[in-house]
């Protein structure tokens, strides 16, 4: 048996020793950031003209994580990356030729890039909202508001599981562009549409972004979710799952 | 030690590698040979665990390849197509390898400077030429100082320097008292590196001999004689007892006779000769005529090919040296 730790210090030199890592997390805490105090500078402007309906449902903290939506597709591109590459470069020949038992080898590459993507998306989450806040102004939350800590946590939690479903299904698919060219257009469009369009409502937002978000929000988007922020976090957690047992067993029967 | 037990292996309707038995012995270089897609890059594929075969074993010195403890320490390997991730550097990518099996972080130089990659060491390999891509991948299969070691044709892409460095390399590999397998489809190649040989042709074993067996029953000598009096040349072979074949071409073939005592013979019956030269059939040659019957064979479907030095052996005996394709017959029919 390879023993853990030698292989997990292994996946680390590999994280660490190509481009792509530091490209695809350095634009996720970019746009995660950078868009959110903009559309917190703009949330500030128009704050006086909003209906009052909606200055009372008004999510200050969650205004400052509008950059996530497009921040995450970064997230998305690293968490296929980090597994797709072994594939399309021949790398997983050597990976499995030196580590032969694949669930320890699958387990320990998910793992570092997980480990990194979570201190990745917490500072980015912690980030984003400081910044966000101070565009604010008068409006703005604190950390020590109800659910306020938790939504932000969250919001690193949640980058942090786009990471890993994209891990899992790129282990399932293996070509990064068939992964990306699945994920991307399912996060930014598709999952939006069936969120947004009321017939599908209902079924839009047990998807996994829909479900997950909820536990940065610290006043519910829609009244009538049937599940709170950790429930809906959970959703998230239930559907990654799935697909890192389909990926860790075709991993497990299929030729490399 | 590798030893191989039925190995087969399907892709769908495919047969890419047919109930191959033999042994891979150490202290030996031992040669893979066969014609393109016969299935060595599968069979080396399936003894590192990374192809899962349909039915049989391989075991290397007596263990299943995925019950080694760091297997980098038993097994290297130099896999055909490159297996490497070309935005890392040589560096890191030893680096990691020898991470995950617990090799010290000084093995990445030390096979660096075997190969001669080390100025560019942290260069990323994807600017690496073929030949220095290759010895990245021989660096990969030096770095746990293993006992077993794979490599699917290895001179693809090499200088003919590199080619003499991997030749070499080899040799002292085994006589180290290592086991050394080597894939090729050059059979000039093997010739000058291999003690053994194995070949397959579509899957099979077609012969597994020492390479000086090989030789001595296929690099055929003989002389060739060109005559316009062809008849009378004739009769004084005859005369003498000497056996001639005729060539397709009218030309006269004379096995066993040095070229001087037939100079001699038509000289003195004052023989006007046009050609008198001495031949050496080539082992490529050798090579492509076994592996051209395993088509054959095929073909035929069931009637051992007769031809050559081919003596069939019976399934499951391992044939010796000199002995040819321990397993002509399909097992189980
Ligand atoms: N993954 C695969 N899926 C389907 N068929 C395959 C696969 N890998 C190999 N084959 C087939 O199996 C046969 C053996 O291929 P293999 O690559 O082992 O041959 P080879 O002896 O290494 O040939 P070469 O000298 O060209 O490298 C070929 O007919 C090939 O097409
Ligand atoms: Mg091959």
């Amino acid at each position: 048996m390879a023993a853990v730790g030698q292989v997990l210090r292994s996946e680390w030199t590999k994280i660490r020793s190509v481009r792509s890592t530091v490209w695809t997390l350095g634009i996720a805490v970019v746009v995660t950031v950078g868009l959110g105090m903009l559309i917190c500078a703009l949330a500030a402007n128009d704050f006086r003209t909003m209906p009052a309906r909606d200055r009372l449902t008004f999510d200050a903290t969650n205004v400052s994580f509008a950059g996530m939506g497009l921040g995450q597709l970064a997230m998305i591109v690293f968490g296929v990356l980090v597994v797709s590459n072994e594939y399309s470069t021949g790398m997983i020949r050597s990976s499995l030729a030196a580590v032969p038992q694949r669930g320890t080898f699958l387990f320990c590459k998910l793992a570092v890039a997980t480990a990194l993507v979570f201190l990745v998306g917490l500072a980015t989450s912690f980030v984003a909202f400081f910044a966000g806040q101070a565009m604010l102004g008068d409006h703005r939350a604190y950390l020590g508001d109800p659910g306020v800590l938790r939504a932000v946590f969250g919001g690193g939690l949640y980058m942090t599981m786009i990471a890993l479903f994209s891990m899992a299904v790129a282990t399932m698919l293996r070509s990064p562009m068939l992964s990306l060219g699945i994920l991307m257009p399912f996060f930014f469009l598709v999952s939006n549409i069936l969120g947004n369009v009321s017939a599908t409502r209902k079924i839009g937002r047990y998807l996994p972004d829909q479900a997950g978000q909820r536990v940065m929000q610290v006043i519910p988007r829609a009244a009538d979710v049937p599940y709170g922020p950790w429930g809906g976090f959970g959703i998230m957690a239930a559907w990654t799952a799935a697909a890192l047992v389909c990926g860790y067993v075709l991993l497990k029967r299929r030729d490399a | 030690m590798i030893e191989l037990d039925g190995l087969t292996k399907h892709y769908g309707d495919k047969v890419a590698v047919d109930h191959l038995t033999f042994t891979v012995r150490p202290g030996l270089v031992t040669g893979f040979l066969g014609p393109n897609g016969a299935g060595k890059s599968t069979t080396m594929r399936m003894m590192l665990d990374l192809d899962n075969p349909t039915a049989g074993s391989v075991r290397i010195d007596g263990e299943h390849y995925r019950r080694l403890t760091d297997p980098l320490r038993s097994v290297g390997a130099l896999l055909d197509a490159k297996a490497v991730h070309g935005g890392r550097s040589a560096y890191h990518h030893l680096l990691c390898l020898a991470q995950s099996n617990g090799l010290p972080r000084r093995r990445v130089g030390e096979v660096l400077d075997t190969v001669g990659l080390t100025p560019v060491a942290r260069k990323r390999s994807k600017g690496f030429s073929l030949g220095m891509g290759q010895r990245l991948g021989i660096a990969a299969a030096l770095l746990g100082d293993p006992r077993v070691l794979l490599f699917d044709e290895p001179v693809n892409g090499l200088d003919p320097e590199g080619i003499h460095w991997i030749r070499n390399l080899m040799k002292n590999l085994a006589a180290q008292g290592r086991t050394v397998f080597v894939s090729s489809h050059l059979m000039s190649e093997m010739a000058l590196t291999a003690d053994h040989l194995v070949v397959i042709g579509r899957g099979r074993l077609l012969a597994d001999t020492s390479m000086a067996e090989f030789i001595r029953g296929n690099s055929r000598s003989y002389v060739r004689l060109r005559s316009p009096e062809a008849e009378r040349l004739r009769d004084v072979l005859h005369a003498e007892r000497i056996a001639a074949t005729e060539a397709a071409d009218g030309t006269l073939e004379v096995d066993g006779v040095p070229s001087e005592r037939l100079g001699e013979l038509a000289a003195r019956h004052g023989l006007v000769l046009h050609e008198l030269s001495p031949q050496q059939a080539s082992l490529e040659e050798a090579f492509m005529q076994l592996t051209a019957e395993s088509v054959e064979y095929h073909a035929h479907d069931g009637e051992p090919v007769g031809g050559g030095p081919a003596e069939p052996v019976p399934p499951g005996v391992a044939a010796g040296p000199g002995g040819w394709g321990g397993d002509w017959r399909k097992k189980g029919s």
